[in-house]
């Protein structure tokens, strides 16, 4: 209800995304221009931690906080994600009863692809992610889909990205004019207020990466995902986009989404956009 | 959610006394002041409630946030207590793009609980 409310506050929210891109075209945006978006979101954080090298804003919290980086790079040394990597590993390669497997649905096996998700599908036209893409291939070949947020999807999800990194985010907008929308739709979302806390993804992830709200600290939203899925201690496993998603909003008090409802997909669908060049690093790990 | 706050709040006082506090406004008597400055700390610090910790740091208060400034010095800083007031009805109004929740618009906390916690806020 209070996400409602929050999306007639357009001049304020107009106004964050100055403040945020500090680029008054962007306002002015009467016409959508994701290659000028995806320069001014890079230059905002480049600007604003001048000492972090640019392929490092891909580790979330770690990038912006010296500390946390040093446990981390312990912490690398025995990965809390391996476990599902190596479950993840073994699922890719274990046939469905139908005799197919998971590599029979990706371009290239679905190694070394991670980079290219989420795509925008001009026959269906809507922007499908992996986790999507995944659940489609299960149930194509007579499975049952997976649960969105954890367990099997973030080990599936988790090797791919795996095998993928390094390699430069690499999100293309068709031509195509729902394309288009869907990136605009996006980034509208990512930029809203909502909820009785009256937060936008924005206001933690562009106005205060680096501060801590109570222990945590917040990550930059350049680069976001590049490290899903992540393992998180207070989980106490893996999660992956969607669950991050719907941990963020409803932690703020805001109503969350179904995983995977045509918002999420096209907030992931910016946030990967903009990301463009930034190199894959997930899975990742998370205090 | 009031009523148990209230309740649990005042449950190491007699009801009458109680009685005697609320109906002579939380301000005016002196017990009554004070056991407005406890309840407004403890809004303060309840994550249900007020969670100021969660972006201040607040004296007496533990594992705060950096979001916002430190709250102290607060009634040489705003000797006007109306003006505190506003700050935490709504902090969009004086700086729109501020993180502070608007608590009182979007009726996260009542009149009253508001009033306590600037009680509160006046003793850093
Ligand atoms: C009031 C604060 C707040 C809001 C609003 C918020 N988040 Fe978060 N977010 C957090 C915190 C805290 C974490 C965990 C620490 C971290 O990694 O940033 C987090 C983590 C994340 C992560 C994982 C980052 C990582 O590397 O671990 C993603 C992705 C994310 N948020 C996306 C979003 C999106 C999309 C929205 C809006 C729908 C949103 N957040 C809204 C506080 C917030
Ligand atoms: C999510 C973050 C957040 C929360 C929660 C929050 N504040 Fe704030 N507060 C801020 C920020 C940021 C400022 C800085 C001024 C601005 O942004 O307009 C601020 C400013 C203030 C000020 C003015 C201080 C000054 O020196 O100018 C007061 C007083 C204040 N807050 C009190 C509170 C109280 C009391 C609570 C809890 C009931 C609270 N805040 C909760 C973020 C927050």
């Amino acid at each position: 209800m209070k996400a409602r409310i929050s999306l007639l506050l357009g001049s304020l929210s107009a106004a964050l995304i100055a403040f945020a891109l500090a680029s008054p075209r962007v306002v002015a945006a009467d016409k959508v221009d994701p290659v000028a978006d995806a320069k001014a979101f890079q230059n905002f954080f480049f600007q604003k931690f001048p000492t972090v090298k640019h392929e490092d804003f891909v580790n979330g919290p770690y990038s912006v906080n010296e500390d946390m980086k040093r446990q981390w790079k312990e912490k690398e040394e025995f990965p809390p994600y391996e476990f599902a990597l190596d479950a993840g590993k073994e699922m890719f390669s274990t046939p469905f009863k139908n005799g197919k497997t998971y590599a029979d649905c990706f371009p290239n096996g679905g190694i070394g692809i991670r980079q290219d998700y989420p795509y925008f599908d001009t026959r269906e036209g809507k922007v499908v992610t992996l986790e999507l893409a995944l659940n489609r291939c299960r149930e194509a070949n007579g499975e049952a889909p997976y649960s969105y947020v954890k367990d099997e999807m973030a080990s599936l999800t988790a090797y791919m990205a795996f095998t993928s990194r390094g390699k430069p985010m690499n999100i293309k907008i068709p031509d195509d004019p729902r394309a288009l929308e869907a990136f605009e739709n996006g980034k509208r979302y990512f930029y809203s207020r909502r909820g009785q806390m009256n937060f936008s993804c924005a206001s933690c992830h562009v106005q205060s990466p680096g501060e801590r709200i109570r222990a945590e600290t917040l990550a930059p939203a350049l680069g976001i995902l590049n490290a899903m899925p992540i393992y998180r201690s207070e989980w106490a496993g893996m999660g992956t986009t969607s669950r991050r998603f719907v941990t963020c909003n409803s932690q703020t008090r805001a109503v969350p989404l179904e995983p995977q409802a045509d918002e999420y997909r096209d907030v992931e669908y910016f946030l990967s956009y903009v990301a463009n060049g930034l190199p894959i690093s997930g899975p990742g790990a998370r205090p | 959610m009031l009523r148990d706050h209230a309740l649990t709040a005042f449950s190491h006082k007699s009801a009458p006394l109680l009685a005697l506090a609320l109906l002579a406004g939380f301000a005016a008597s002196p017990a009554g002041a004070q056991s407005a400055v406890a309840e407004g700390q403890k809004l303060a610090f309840d994550r249900g409630k007020g969670n100021c910790l969660t972006c201040h740091v607040i004296k007496g208060g533990d594992l705060p946030g950096t979001i916002g400034p430190e709250l102290k010095d607060i009634k040489a800083r705003f000797p006007d207590r109306n003006e505190l007031v506003a700050i935490l009805f709504d902090e969009t109004r004086r700086n729109p793009q501020t993180m502070m929740p608007p608590f009182g618009r979007n009726r996260i906390l009542t009149d009253k609980e508001i009033s306590a916690i600037v009680d509160f806020l006046q003793t850093l």
